[in-house]
């Protein structure tokens, strides 16, 4: 029988010890799920961001957005009539990294793209007490007078290209025009009517 | 899944639970739970040694009991590669029971108020209905219109009788289903600078604000000239194409001179999401209902 002593006293012992205990539940559960279709594969007719929408999300990240705003929206009724269909795990394989979220602050934004007008956006987000006199959400007047530069656009996009996303050269060649002057508004606007709005499969009739 | 993926799973789960009895037994020391012995395991540090005591009992026993529920929920539910439980239990078929149940419950309450005209919701024995109505405006359309459906600036207030597109059921009902898309063009570069004050001196004018009666009197050929087109000659709006009465002193951007200026100079582009591919026809029924009580008391 071993000791106590012989793993108390053998570093190299414990931390082997150790890494076999608490990499049970990953081998199990996280592992698997690489080499799985349904977390892969991308659902039917995926497409990617565009440059204005990619900087909107880099933004979104940026303000810290996913910290009250989940984009999972759970196979709950509850949910479902509120938000639409259920998210399924092939939605999200181009996301790098991905929002869904953990809490919910705000409501979910998974399917929120032309939810609401554009002018309601840019109310909402310059004051959202204007629009929504209950709201306790901040207010981001900045994003209307900071301009976006584009010169890391392109970049961004290839490297979500070698992690996977089929970003085209056309798209990452046109990618700095295609943002370069835009206000930060702007493009935080089209990524959240981008939100659900990636692809056609599901129908969130409620 | 594939069957390797299946096994690869089902054996880690399992070697992982019995793992961990067996470290469990394996290192059980077998003297009675009450008795506690002065024995260390021999080794200091800083002069903290560790005593040689059983597991306490019912600290052993739980960890048993969390043990067997393991096993026991590994085959009641999915969790051991793909064999589905003996429960058959699923997140989409929870999902899709708690749909069949809603919809038995409600369906009934939906179709009695679905064969009624908006007209007859009116009336004092369908209140519940219009309740329905104001809840789901609550999560659907508070958001623009308000909470108690006045509006904010840019979102018209749907409690008067002042409507853009106009206040019939059938008319309400459209907007909602289809979507409204309120164009307004800019006409700075038209008018010019002086030509877009005067316009807004005028149009505050029309309602029966205060306004400079030569900037009136300059702007109003140019009113006939542009935009009758849309909001007629004597300015009280077409609800055709959604243009405002500018005769009411009601401001869907605001009413002050400056306001009316911007609208002038810019445009505005007022949307109405379409409703048809979020709402079911029979909720779009309640909602326009509702929308309608708030106006037609």
């Amino acid at each position: 029988m071993i000791k106590h002593e012989t793993i108390e006293k053998n570093i190299g012992l414990m931390i082997l010890l150790i890494i076999l205990v608490i990499s049970g539940g990953g081998l199990a559960e996280i592992v698997p799920l690489m080499f799985q279709s349904a977390t892969t594969k991308p659902i039917d007719g995926l497409r990617t961001y565009t440059a204005l929408e990619l900087e909107g999300r880099d933004i979104y990240i940026r303000e810290g957005c996913n910290v009250c705003h989940s984009q999972m929206i759970r196979p709950f009724r509850a949910e479902t009539e509120r938000y639409g269909q259920y998210n399924t795990a092939n939605e999200g394989v181009w996301e790098h990294p991905f929002l869904w979220g953990s809490k919910r602050t705000g409501p979910d934004l998974a399917r929120v793209g032309e939810r609401y007008s554009d002018d309601w956006h840019r109310a909402h987000l310059y004051n959202p007490r204007d629009v929504v006199p209950e709201s306790k959400m901040p207010s981001y007047p900045w994003l209307f007078t900071d301009k976006l530069s584009g010169k890391d656009t392109a970049k961004k996009m290839e490297v979500l290209k070698s992690m996977g996303v089929p970003f085209t050269a056309e798209q990452i060649a046109g990618a700095q025009d295609a943002v370069a002057g835009k206000n930060e508004i702007d493009a935080v606007v089209a990524y959240l009517q981008s939100l659900g709005k990636l692809h056609d499969n599901y129908n969130s009739k409620r | 899944m594939s069957t390797f993926w299946s096994v690869w799973i089902s054996v880690i789960t399992l070697a992982v639970i019995f793992g961990c009895t067996w470290l469990l037994l394996a290192t059980r020391k077998s003297q009675p739970h009450q008795e506690t012995t002065e024995e260390t395991l021999g080794h200091a540090f800083d002069g903290i040694e560790e005593y040689d005591n059983p597991l306490p009992k019912w600290w052993f026993q739980m960890f048993l009991g969390t043990v067997i529920f393991g096993v026991l929920y590994l085959i009641a539910y999915p969790g051991l590669g793909s064999f589905p439980g003996l429960l058959g239990w699923t997140q989409e078929g929870q999902w899709e029971t708690e749909m069949a149940h809603a919809e038995e419950n409600y369906a009934p309450v939906f179709a009695k108020y679905a064969s009624l005209s908006i007209e007859e919701m009116q009336s004092e024995e369908n209140a519940s209905g219009l309740k329905m109505g104001q809840r789901m405006f609550a999560n659907n359309c508070s958001v623009c219109h308000g909470t108690s459906a006045t509006g904010a600036h840019g979102f018209p207030n749907l409690t008067d009788t002042d409507w853009l597109y106009g206040g019939k059921p059938a008319t309400i009902k459209h907007s909602i289903t289809e979507g409204r898309m309120g164009g307004m063009p800019p006409w700075g570069a038209v008018l010019g600078e002086d030509g877009v004050r005067d316009m807004a001196s005028y149009v505050l004018s029309l309602s029966g604000k205060e306004a400079d009666a030569d900037a009136v009197a300059r702007a109003k050929p140019q009113f006939q000239a542009l935009c009758t087109a849309c909001h007629t000659a004597d300015g009280t709006g077409m609800h055709a194409l959604g243009a405002p009465n500018l005769t009411d002193d009601i401001w869907l951007y605001g009413g002050t001179f400056e306001k009316v200026a911007h609208t002038i100079r810019t445009g505005r582009n007022g949307v109405m999401p379409a409703h048809k591919n979020i709402l079911s026809e029979d909720k779009i029924h309640l909602i326009s209902a509702y929308v309608y009580s708030l106006s037609n008391k």
